[in-house]
């Protein structure tokens, strides 16, 4: 096993932990926009790390770059639909999540 | 090395089945959105795996970009239609 076998599996597994989290908070957090939040940012990046590392494993030729490609596509594509979503939802009246009035400790 | 790559196919369809809880009875439209954004998100790392364990990386990486295309431009339009609607 190469050293470029093991900056692959570093990136991939990164990138699963990535993953693990924006689930984890897209399931868990009270309120639409905090977890689009989570969804929003951990996916991005996981996304882009997955993709390094499959592209790393590849090689050089043009299959890797167009891997490189489809990675820079979504880190620009993903904030823009998480941001006209959110953007829907604002003007549709969704209200953000606050903490009662008693319970601020 | 292919072990590798099936068991973090099998860990992201684990994680898949954790975001069609929210897609499925998320409150609401926007909730179901987020969590089908979120499926297709893990659906394109799923496929280059596929990929890379088939030993046809180069005609993966096409059904990837489409599939990357198709949930933006999804997402998108969605977030348009409710937007003119205007109300839930």
């Amino acid at each position: 096993m190469s050293a470029i076998n093991f900056i692959s599996i570093f990136f991939i597994l990164s990138g699963i932990v990535f993953f693990f989290t924006a689930s984890i908070g897209l399931l868990r957090f009270p309120d639409f926009y905090s977890r689009l939040h989570a969804t929003g940012k951990g996916d991005t990046l996981a996304v882009f790390l997955c993709f390094l590392g499959v592209s790393f494993f590849h090689g050089f030729n043009l299959t890797s770059l167009k891997i490189i490609f489809i990675a820079v596509f979504m880190l620009l594509a993903q904030p823009t639909a998480t941001h006209a979503i959110s953007r829907a939802a604002f003007r549709c009246g969704v209200r953000p999540w606050m903490k009662k009035k008693g319970e601020d400790k | 090395m292919h072990g590798f790559f099936l068991g973090t196919s099998i860990i992201l369809c684990f994680l898949v089945l954790l975001c069609l809880y929210r897609g499925i009875c998320g409150p609401g439209v926007l909730n179901r959105i987020a969590g089908i954004s979120a499926i297709g998100t893990k659906t394109l790392v799923i496929l280059l795996l596929m990929g890379v364990i088939y030993g046809r990386v180069e005609m993966f990486v096409d059904i990837s970009m489409v599939y990357a295309l198709l949930n933006f431009i999804g997402t998108l339009a969605v977030s348009k239609y409710l937007e003119i609607e205007g109300e839930i």
